[in-house]
């Protein structure tokens, strides 16, 4: 299970109660956040925020510092309180929990990873991972296993006895990670998790990130000010600036129409192809068949659609490969099992651009996109990374 | 013109006087309750710390310097409690130690609970903070007398006076660990759901063990450095035999007193020193 976040007009302000008030009513007007709190003394973090996650999504916010999205992220779980506007996940609204609520949805549902990793220094890596479980007295045995478990996931096994200190920066976060993936979140918050580490760290850091992504239905709301790791990770993006959203998409989105010359300048320097990845290119495919349909009810559906082929999947939307119009015309089979075409050219979503085309240019018609656990996710053409370069 | 006219002085000592007697008959039963506490405590230390033999606490101490320092550090330990038994100043020694015991004991239950709740209260913070101030500037010879006033001479108001003026460096550095844990640990233990008693017990006490390791330390210091005056209002000890070489001008009685003084002082502070070390060797701030 993962996550659905509706943020309503979120804004929080931070300063003296009467100073919020009156900062409350000018968050409306045309002022700028800088005039507001030059104004009233305040600090305007988050202005009037709406957008959406959506389930299993990867959702980046990126901005500069001071943009408010390190608020932003720390509001989901309730270490900042919303000053006015509503934050709803999975329909239920954060300011209606009372305390005894939200210690349950931290302990249960909704984990962070922090930019200073945040461990407890006086606890080797095994307890610092075992902590989450600990606090909701979780049998020892059972929680020994998990965080194991979880060590594992990150691939620091045989460093659990180890203290905090003795770890490098990128260990350090592999523990952060563990730690917040011991109670099985469904909601992973990532506040600039890799800001801290060098370039090369970081690189593998995300691939690690991307894997695990795949292999879990887990909302995921990362936050970075890396223009570049925001395009790499992010399945859609919202780039904050001065407490404001300036602009949510995917990254295609970005390149295609920027919404202002801020924007423009913040990816001006991008190189595509290496930044864009399958996933943020590639269109849900127009029609997908399951096994069990009729061929010729199918073959009917695709001539009214005009489509040549399409793709088929089972029930769990795992990728089974193909068939085409034409065997469907010719083929007197009551079933469409046995006339399904093994596809060879699919492409893993978090493949980059630059790196598909030589798949792209065997392909016959455009190519499957799958994840990790092999379920088709959408479908790729050359048409779509010409559009998007083109830009 | 000269002098200060005479119908104008209005001494506040006879408003004084009459506030600690109405004191003494308000809560006369509570400063017997004190008393009759503090004697036990001192019954049980002194019981305990006489009845071990001394050169347990020499070998104790030279294993401790061992330990926490090297082979010399426990030698030269060890050598200055020798020195103070040598010079015949044992039993007075112990006297001192039990008062200085009993002090950092309760300063521990005073203290670290203080020094919570002022890092977790505001409006508490703000009442605490100026008192800490002003008890920390005040000479210690002022402790004195509201001791006498209300306990009179003896060992007891010796205790009180000594723990009232060792206590505030423990509720300081104590508030000051807990403000100081780094705010992301803090974050981190909140956002896993930990509970305000999870939070105090296993990280932010933890977390700041070290500083209020120190403030222990600073606190005995303090203790020791108000016992020996202390035996200006009847506390037995070391100090007292200072107090008798100034009377009589013993001036070789009153620097062998001194050294031993300086001794003690310098064997605590070293073997606390090395304990909170151990502590500060597991906690950082770059974690």
């Amino acid at each position: 299970m993962s996550k659905h976040i509706k943020v309503e007009n979120l804004s929080v302000i931070f300063g003296k109660p009467s100073q919020v008030e009156q900062a409350k009513s000018m968050l409306d007007t045309d002022m700028h956040v800088s005039e507001i709190m030059e104004k009233t003394g305040v600090t305007v973090a988050n202005r009037n925020v709406n957008f959406e996650i959506y389930p299993d999504e990867l959702f980046v916010i990126v901005g500069l510092s001071g943009s408010g999205k390190s608020t932003f992220i720390r509001t989901l779980n309730g270490l900042n309180k919303p000053t006015r506007g509503d934050i709803i996940i999975d329909g239920e609204n954060i300011n209606d929990m009372d305390n005894m609520r939200l210690r349950t949805f931290r302990r249960k549902e909704v984990s962070m990873v922090f930019q200073h990793f945040g461990l407890l220094s006086h606890r080797n890596v095994l307890e610092n991972v075992e902590y989450p479980l600990e606090i909701q007295h979780v049998d020892k045995k059972e929680r020994t296993e998990k965080a194991l478990e979880a060590i594992k996931q990150v691939g620091l096994d045989g460093w659990e006895h180890h203290m905090p200190s003795q770890l490098s920066g990128g260990m350090k976060q592999r523990v952060g990670l563990a730690r917040a993936l011991v109670n099985n979140p469904e909601l992973l918050l990532m506040d600039e998790p890799y800001s801290a580490l060098d370039p090369l760290i970081r690189r593998d850091m995300q691939n690690e990130l991307l894997n695990l992504d795949d292999s879990f239905d887990r909302t995921i709301v990362f936050i970075t000010h890396d223009m570049n790791e925001a395009f790499r990770l992010g399945e859609r993006i919202a780039l904050m600036r001065d407490a404001e959203v300036v602009q949510i998409g995917t990254p295609k989105d970005f390149f295609e129409n920027p919404a202002n010359d801020y924007v423009r300048d913040f990816i001006a320097d991008v190189d595509k192809t290496r930044i864009l990845k399958v996933r943020s290119v590639m269109r849900k495919p127009s029609y997908t068949a399951l096994p069990s349909d009729h061929p010729k009810t199918l073959l009917e559906k695709l001539e009214s659609g005009n489509l040549e082929f399409c793709y088929v999947t089972d029930d769990d939307n795992k990728f089974l490969g193909y068939v085409t119009t034409e065997q469907l015309k010719r083929s007197k089979a009551k079933s469409l099992e046995r006339l399904v075409t093994e596809d060879n050219t699919v492409i893993n979503r978090n493949a980059y651009l630059k790196d598909i085309w030589k798949n792209l240019s065997d392909a016959t018609f455009e190519v499957a996109v799958l994840d990790g656990k092999k379920r088709l996710r959408g479908v790729i053409s050359n048409d779509d990374i010409i559009n998007v370069l083109a830009d | 013109m000269l002098h200060y006219p005479e119908q104008f002085i209005f001494e506040i000592s006879g408003i004084i006087d009459r506030f600690v007697d109405w004191i003494l008959d308000t809560f006369g039963g509570l400063f017997d309750v004190i008393t009759t506490v503090v004697l036990a405590l001192f019954n049980g230390f002194d019981f305990v710390l006489s009845a071990i033999p001394w050169w347990i606490y020499i070998i104790a101490v030279a294993y401790l310097g061992f330990k926490l320092y090297s082979y010399l550090g426990g030698l030269i330990l060890a050598t200055m409690l020798f020195l103070i038994a040598m010079f015949g100043l044992w039993d007075p020694m112990i006297y001192t130690l039990v008062i200085i015991f009993i002090s950092v004991f309760v300063s521990l239950i005073i203290g670290i609970p203080s020094g919570i709740i002022m890092a977790k209260s505001k409006p508490i913070e703000s009442i605490f903070k100026p008192i800490l101030d002003g008890m920390q500037t005040m000479p210690s010879f002022v402790y004195l007398i509201p001791a006498i006033m209300l306990f009179g001479i003896g060992r007891v108001p010796a205790v009180v006076a000594t723990t009232i003026y060792a206590v505030p460096p423990l509720i300081r550095l104590t508030y000051l660990g807990i403000t100081n844990v780094n705010k992301e640990v803090v974050e981190a233990g909140k956002s896993f759901g930990s509970t305000p008693a999870q939070m105090l017990f296993k990280i932010e006490i933890p977390q700041s063990i070290s500083t209020i390791m120190t403030g222990i330390n600073q606190t005995t210091m303090m203790a020791m450095a108000m016992v020996v005056i202390a035996s200006m209002i009847g506390a037995e000890g070391i100090g007292d035999e200072v107090l008798i070489s100034i009377r009589r001008l013993e001036v070789g009685r009153g620097f062998q007193a001194g050294l031993a003084i300086v001794f003690l002082a310098i064997i605590l502070d070293r073997i606390l020193q090395g304990f909170a070390s151990k502590f500060n060797r597991t906690e950082g701030l770059d974690v």
